[in-house]
């Protein structure tokens, strides 16, 4: 992709990114929060994408745009979907809170390499020659991506299985069951 | 839902090329973009978009969550037990060339990806079961638990 067009693709994507996460804290009316949160995470596909990573885009658009945002609708089922207002008296503790993890974060970023820098560890790490060349002769698939997962990382990727896992059946346990156990104790 | 044609009729013709589309990044995960994961996460969407058109209890029938928690075991229990198979044919953990003789590595990666894919799918379908059934008015069992229920459709209004 041309250089151009990439650069104004980021930069108005990122332009947009910001507009929503200011309308997300603005707004007390929780189902289009929870619209807006799918928006952002189709942007940050988007963004994923112009940026050539179109494992994490289609990861981000399945999960963040599709399934959060119907997890989020669900949840109002149950609770009220209007945010509860805020005591005028403990909003500076909230605007200090964000403004220092805010300069923490800006603090980090400015360690990171400049964007496009040729000489990040991803550019030059001896890694970087495994995975994207050798790796073609000893696993035989063209993604590399599914090669480091399953392959060279494949204990990891058991792990986060595992998480998924044991995070359904927590979930399956505490509001599954509950009702019935609930109802039991009452008769 | 009865009212909402444009919603049926748009939703007949998306769920089933969504299906496909889920099989497609699963088995395709080795030349193209996704994987287990991803193809997990978009099977369950197409069963979560037909469950929240058709009602949660259509879907309930099609896939049943006893089916979903034999899944979300079974997709992890193909993952470790090809790690076992390795070991019990001389290999190291997770090593795929014990596998078959030509193309290990490759075979090893389609069969762990499927196993992710199950788990992953399962579990997604389950969570939203478990949220979308609690609510339900029409559901005995609830009307004490959830008392406030007519409050919050009046808060909604607002």
């Amino acid at each position: 992709m041309n250089i151009a067009v990439s650069l104004i693709l980021n930069f108005g994507l990122l332009v947009f990114l910001v507009a929503v996460a200011l309308a997300l804290a603005r707004w007390r009316h929780l189902f289009p929060v929870a619209m807006l949160t799918g928006l952002f995470s189709l942007l940050s596909a988007s963004l994923f994408t112009v940026l050539s990573a179109p494992d994490v885009a289609l990861t981000e658009a399945a999960v963040g745009a599709g399934i959060t945002t119907v997890l989020f609708l669900a949840t109002f089922g149950l609770t009220r979907a209007r945010e509860k207002p805020v005591e005028s008296s403990r909003r500076p503790i909230g605007l200090a809170v964000t403004a220092i993890t805010g300069a923490i974060l800006v603090y980090a970023s400015l360690d990171m390499p400049h964007f496009g820098a040729p000489d990040t560890p991803v550019q030059e790490h001896p890694l970087r020659h495994k995975y994207l060349v050798e790796s073609q002769h000893e696993i035989h698939i063209p993604n590399t991506v599914t090669a480091v997962l399953g392959s060279y990382r494949g204990y990891d990727t058991l792990g986060e299985v595992a998480v998924v896992f044991t995070a359904g059946m927590a979930v399956l346990m505490l509001l599954g069951r509950g009702r019935r156990g609930r109802k039991r104790t009452k008769e | 839902m009865r009212e909402h044609t444009v919603l049926r009729i748009v939703s007949q013709l998306v769920i089933a090329p969504m299906l496909l589309y889920a099989l497609y990044v699963q088995f395709h995960g080795e030349y193209s973009p996704g994987g287990g994961f991803q193809a997990g996460v978009i099977l369950a969407t197409a069963i979560i978009l037909y469950g929240l058109i058709f009602g949660v209890e259509a879907a309930r029938t099609a896939v049943t969550p006893t089916l979903l928690r034999i899944g979300a075991a079974g997709g992890l229990l193909i993952y470790g037990g090809t790690g076992v198979a390795t070991i019990l044919l001389g290999g190291n953990f997770l090593d795929y060339d014990r596998l078959f003789a030509h193309g290990g590595q490759h075979y090893g990666l389609i069969i762990i990806e499927l196993g992710v894919g199950i788990t992953v799918a399962s579990v997604m379908i389950a969570i939203f079961y478990v949220f979308a059934g609690r609510g339900r008015q029409d559901d005995p069992d609830n009307d004490e638990d959830h008392g406030s229920a007519d409050d919050y459709d009046a808060d909604d209004v607002s």
